[in-house]
């Protein structure tokens, strides 16, 4: 288990650049989930972490030690692809014991024997154990994925998306299992998502991403309560966070060109006038689609509302986000 | 690229069916032709018309891997009546033993250029194959342009600077000698096919085996060249296939202790008469090799002639 720092790290391939003078510290023991669209830079951070690719500038530690110059194996980092890259011509089992094999680890065939049991276990493939890697199931090509990384015990985990081709409910389990399994052996974890969901329920830290550069770093509720900007408020909250022009309510303060506002900040009952568009029953809650001014926008009611199409709903943000012409946070 | 899923005609199938029977029979008629020799006494080998039923004999095989002596009666009684059942094969023709032919020796040169060759050509064409693929070669292009431009003209039109080469070098009538000079041909069809086939395999799986705690050379011996065993396999074919059938150069280059069988068989013809069935044999037996290696392998072959234009 090892804390990692990134400082000042940029790479470009080309005239592209990927990453932009990124720092960052994963402390040890940390599970830090990377967020940002595709192409944010999230994939290409963990793969100069693992060694796969060099930074254009900057430098890498892991554990105080700085890896310039470290092959992938030296540094001692597991990782899950998101292209499950499973070994094609081996069974999971020989899938599973590869790492272990591994002329570094050099394990006993009997710690080799209870660890992979282990992981099959916790990744329900234990009845899966002899088929070729070939015959299986999408699903169950990510578990030995991820089965592979964790039959290690590496200075650092990096998982590219590891949950993205599981079914929804595989991935809540599996969501919940890795966290307890990060948890409980305190390893340092670097996971790179695009779901609000995995990060919300499983980051310590998260790191929002945009365009190459690191925009905010905290605890996940930190970024969703305090965003720096619109895009690092929009990366979180379910449903999104709305943004408006800043005068539509009034009070406004200087220089802020448009509000945000999540569901929590629009105080229903009371107000300026609304039509309701439409009503999402989800259950657990019920989603409004409002109209404002001619503004749409997405807030959550009571779940037995009797709210409908066309009624009308009076709102006023409470204590709402600002932001400038940059998408800067001002207030 | 489309392909119709509905089931062919009945009739279609068996339209095919024909053709691809009748197909087979034409091109294996030369050889049903050469092992149907190999049996015949000479007397059925140069009948005409040929015959096509007759009564097999083992003359031909005998005189393959014999040296016979012309014996006077007085010798044939000193002899003694004859031990083995070759040895009557031979007495009826009015000749003794006098040793074994060099068609073994000639043979087993063949197997060790051949597969030597072979070898080395799969060992060197994977590693090149594999850096051509995978890494920044400076002038890659142009290295790999100019290496299928060994290509571009018939290999014996160099024979002339070879020749002297492999006079300086010491190289002639060497199993060395022939094995280089194989390889050398065979490495450019085998680095353009190989990187073909390396090209299709992910690079994800060598950089799993990279975080999975090995090194470069092991994650390719690990994880790439049993994913490329497919290719391997057809390559080493085409390889073997052409070092094994080379007649040109190794007239050329050998003549006694490296001589291989192709050059050989032509002079088993003899010394009195025209001996087919023996030249029969040995081309017969000059196919099995070539033919149990593509046997073991044409699982692979048949993918392999794809050049991996399909995917799985």
């Amino acid at each position: 288990m090892a804390e990692v720092v990134l400082s000042g790290v940029s790479k470009s391939f080309g005239a592209e650049t990927a990453l932009q003078n990124v720092s960052m510290t994963i402390p040890d023991g940390s599970f830090v989930v990377l967020l940002g669209p595709t192409g944010a830079g999230k994939t290409t951070t963990l793969r100069m972490v693992s060694g796969l690719d060099k930074p254009s500038s900057g430098s890498i530690s892991i554990g105080g030690r700085d890896t310039a110059g470290l092959t992938p194996a030296q540094r001692d980092v597991a990782m899950v692809f998101q292209q499950y890259s499973l070994y094609p011509h081996l069974t999971v089992r020989q899938n599973l014991e590869f790492p272990l094999k591994s002329p570094i680890l050099r394990t006993p065939q009997a710690e080799i024997d209870r660890k992979v049991g282990e992981v099959a276990e916790v990744l329900q493939i234990s009845h899966k154990l002899d088929n070729k890697a070939t015959a299986l199931s999408g699903g169950e090509m990510q578990r030995v994925s991820i089965g592979r990384a964790l039959v290690r015990d590496p200075s650092v985990y990096l998982m590219d998306e590891p949950l993205s081709s599981l079914d929804a409910k595989l991935r809540s389990d599996l969501r919940i299992e890795l966290k307890s399994i990060q948890a409980d052996s305190g390893a340092t974890l670097l996971y790179v998502t695009h779901d609000q969901i995995e990060a919300m329920t499983m980051a310590t830290h998260v790191g929002v991403l945009d365009k190459g550069k690191l925009v905010q770093f905290g605890s996940p509720r930190d970024i969703y309560e305090n965003p720096v900007s619109v895009y690092a408020a929009s990366r979180l909250g379910q449903p999104r966070i709305n943004v408006l022009p800043a005068d539509i309510f009034g009070g406004a303060p200087d220089l802020a060109t448009h509000i945000g506002l999540r569901p929590e900040q629009i105080v229903q009952g009371e107000g300026e006038e609304s039509i309701v568009q439409r009503v999402e029953h989800l259950g657990d809650q019920t989603r409004l689609h409002l109209t404002f001014k001619a503004h749409d926008l997405i807030t959550v009611t009571d779940a037995h509302t009797t709210l409908k199409e066309g009624d009308i709903v009076r709102i006023r943000p409470h204590k709402p986000f600002y932001f400038d012409a940059t998408g800067a946070r001002l207030a | 690229m489309s392909f119709s899923v509905t089931e062919p005609a009945k009739s279609t199938k068996w339209i095919a069916g024909i053709l691809v029977v009748g197909y087979a029979i034409i091109t294996l008629i030369p050889l049903l032709w050469i092992i149907a020799t190999g049996f015949k006494s000479p007397t059925d080998s140069i009948a005409y018309p040929p015959v096509v039923v007759f009564e097999p004999t083992l003359e031909g095989y005998v005189n393959l891997f014999t040296d016979r002596t012309r014996a006077t009666e007085q010798m044939l009684e000193e002899a003694g009546p004859p031990e083995t059942w070759y040895e009557e094969i031979v007495r009826a023709r009015g000749t003794v033993i006098s040793g074994p032919s060099r068609y073994g020796e000639r043979f087993l040169n063949s197997v060790i250029i051949g597969f030597g060759s072979t070898a080395l050509c799969m060992i060197l064409g994977t590693m090149a194959a594999y850096a051509f693929s995978r890494f920044k070669v400076p002038l890659k292009d142009d290295l790999l342009f100019f290496i299928l431009s060994t290509r571009m003209m018939p290999p014996i039109a160099v024979a002339i600077p070879i020749f002297l080469m492999f006079r300086n070098l010491g190289l002639n009538d060497t199993h060395l000698g022939m094995i280089l000079l194989y390889t050398a041909v065979n490495l450019s069809l085998s680095v353009w096919l190989l990187k073909g086939f390396i090209d299709e395999i992910p690079i994800e799986y060598e950089e799993a085996a990279l975080i999975d705690g090995y090194t470069r050379f092991q994650a390719f011996y690990k994880v790439v060249l049993p994913q490329a065993a497919t290719g391997i396999a057809s390559t080493a074919i085409f390889c073997l296939i052409f070092a094994w059938n080379e007649y040109a150069f190794a007239v050329l280059l050998t003549s006694g202790t490296a001589q291989t069988a192709p050059p050989f068989i032509p002079t088993i013809i003899g010394t009195s008469g025209k001996d087919w069935p023996a030249v029969a044999a040995g081309a017969t037996i000059f196919l099995v090799p070539v033919m149990v290696f593509t046997i073991l392998l044409r699982k692979h072959l048949l993918r392999g002639i794809t050049f991996g234009a399909v995917r799985k």
